[in-house]
């Protein structure tokens, strides 16, 4: 009999359920995909025959190179200053006690949950007091914002998972706070240091919404050019974009991944 | 260690914040100057503006709709992968989380192309013969809130995982040979111990959805109106400072209360976590 909730019958429909929502998830990033090979010019269905045209003109068009370009400098710029100033913070709240600790945390976590647009506002607002205007300047500030919770947090589940053994054995062996960090607590975490600078990578390399107020006009990172792209039409070359785009978010994590696996494994 | 963090962010987040609400109390000249003030002209202009509280009312009542659909979706599939015996249930959260990573504009534009016209559904419907005339599911508040809960529903789902996987499993057991039917077991048992990853979950999607300015910039009609691109629409497109921070503070202000409240029953580093993972 065995009626549960759990019995086959509910789990296949749960199944079934969680199959759709999964294909919910993946079907219009594989309408992106089909129709960048679309021949037809309207960039939409029905598909007229196999093309890479799209692809030619993409790598052609000098200003998604551009973009492109400010793109990956904005990205690497802000993920190495969130992970130098996030591996640091996330070491002290997890190595250390002092008061007021779990403020420091909610305020380190605060950009997670604060809308975007009210931090694109006040940080254009507030340094425009101080002379300076919406830049490049200005979005590697806020960008490093945005991005160091994601390293803070990354890191510091690395640290809680971390005996202290080892870090204790080597200062009772007379290396001194700067060689056990050096030599010991770095090693022990840079998987995690290496994830937390991915993901930064990740969220600048994705981020729109502040963007849009931070850029000065005129210049374009690789979201802001697609959406103002979008705003005179959908052709087809957007497609193929999307496509570029598509494969390069989804194989950098799995890179990150696989390297952050290596690395500890070698451990 | 940790001031050069802490002074990054006392200095790009915490001041610019302070800076908005104190910018909503200043003066614009008739030259269209912005004067330091302590008056209230820019807040009784917009809370007697009618368009505003539409606004808000309006992205409330979207970003409640997403959420809850967002619950009803996230929550049978996570109580499937938490339930399902499956070697390789990894792989399966991975794979949920795969288009996460791609771009969300890419994953917003997306839906032009599925719900358009001559998009996907319609293709797929007109060539069935379901229909005859393409149905108008574009550029209006459904695929909105359809672009909302897509790219919101991982969150739901994580969140809801990790609160059902933490589970004693004893404890459902233990119900059952008490008597419990499985549905009274899933409600009395089951259910009330996901509420902590339910409420985060929730919170979370209710809050991203409300601050959210592309998606239904990219995916909303005419009459489609969300409070964070009337934000824009002032301090960018109209350059109208003041009201720009006061609308700003009003939407940091309800939705810091939502979170507060939520703060006061549950707990924050619940959502914290899930992110981590």
């Amino acid at each position: 009999m065995s009626a549960t909730l759990e019995s086959r019958t509910a789990l296949w429909l749960l199944g079934l359920f969680s199959i759709g929502v999964y294909i919910f998830q993946f079907a219009p990033i594989a309408v992106v995909m089909l129709l960048s090979f679309n021949a037809s010019r309207s960039g939409a269905f029905p598909m007229e025959g196999v093309s890479l045209q799209w692809y030619d003109k993409l790598f052609a068009n000098d200003s998604i190179l551009e973009a492109f370009q400010t793109s990956i400098l904005l990205a690497l710029g802000c993920s190495l200053l969130a992970t130098i100033l996030g591996v640091m913070a996330a070491i002290a709240l997890v190595r250390y006690q002092f008061k007021g600790k779990n403020g420091i945390s909610t305020l380190i976590s605060m950009p997670l949950l604060i809308p975007e647009v009210v931090l694109g506002v006040a940080l254009l607002m507030f340094l425009k007091l101080i002379g300076v205007y919406r830049s490049f300047g200005m979005l590697l500030l806020g960008h490093t914002v945005l991005a160091l919770p994601f390293v803070v947090l990354v890191v510091q589940a690395r640290l809680v998972g971390l005996r202290q053994n080892f870090e204790e054995a080597a200062l009772s062996l007379g290396a001194n706070r700067l060689q056990t960090f050096r030599e010991v607590t770095l090693p022990l975490i840079s998987p995690a240091i290496l994830g937390g600078f991915l993901f930064a990578v990740a969220i600048s390399f994705d981020n729109i919404t502040a963007t849009l107020f931070w850029k000065k006009p005129g210049i374009e990172t690789v979201p802001t050019k697609i959406f103002a792209m979008l705003r005179t039409s959908i052709s087809p070359e957007i497609n193929a974009l999307g496509t570029v785009m598509i494969i390069l978010t989804i194989l950098l994590p799995l890179i990150g991944g696989y390297v952050v696996r290596r690395f500890s494994r070698g451990r | 260690m940790l001031s050069p963090a802490l002074i990054s962010l006392a200095l790009f987040l915490v001041a610019p914040i302070i800076f908005v609400i104190i910018y909503s109390f200043w003066l614009r000249t008739a030259e269209g100057l912005d004067v330091p003030a302590f008056q209230f002209g820019n807040w009784i202009a917009v809370a007697t503006d009618y368009y505003y509280w539409l606004g808000l009312y309006s992205t409330f009542k979207m970003s409640l709709i997403t959420t809850a659909a967002c619950a009803v979706v996230g929550y049978p599939t996570a109580y499937f992968l938490a339930r399902i015996r499956f070697s390789n249930k990894a792989l399966l959260l991975f794979l949920l989380f795969l288009p996460f990573w791609v771009s969300y504009i890419i994953r917003t534009m997306a839906w032009i192309s599925v719900l358009g016209k001559t998009g996907a559904v319609n293709t797929v419907l007109l060539w069935i013969g379901i229909i005859d005339e393409p149905l108008a599911m574009l550029y209006n508040d459904f695929s909105v809130i359809m672009g909302l809960v897509y790219f919101l529903v991982p969150y739901m789902i994580i969140n809801i995982y990790v609160s059902l996987d933490g589970i004693d499993r004893n404890l459902e057991a233990s119900a059952r040979t008490l008597g419990c039917s499985p549905w009274q077991t899933f409600r009395e048992v089951t259910l009330p111990l996901s509420l902590p990853g339910l409420g985060a979950g929730c919170m979370l999607c209710f809050v991203l959805a409300a601050g959210s300015y592309v998606t239904p910039r990219l995916l909303g009609g005419p009459d489609t109106l969300f409070f964070p691109d009337l934000i824009y629409e002032a301090i960018i497109s109209q350059l109208d400072w003041p009201t720009g921070s006061v609308l700003s503070v009003i939407l940091l202000l309800s939705l810091g209360l939502l979170v507060a409240v939520y703060n006061r029953f549950m707990s924050l580093s619940d959502i914290y976590r899930s992110f981590a993972r």
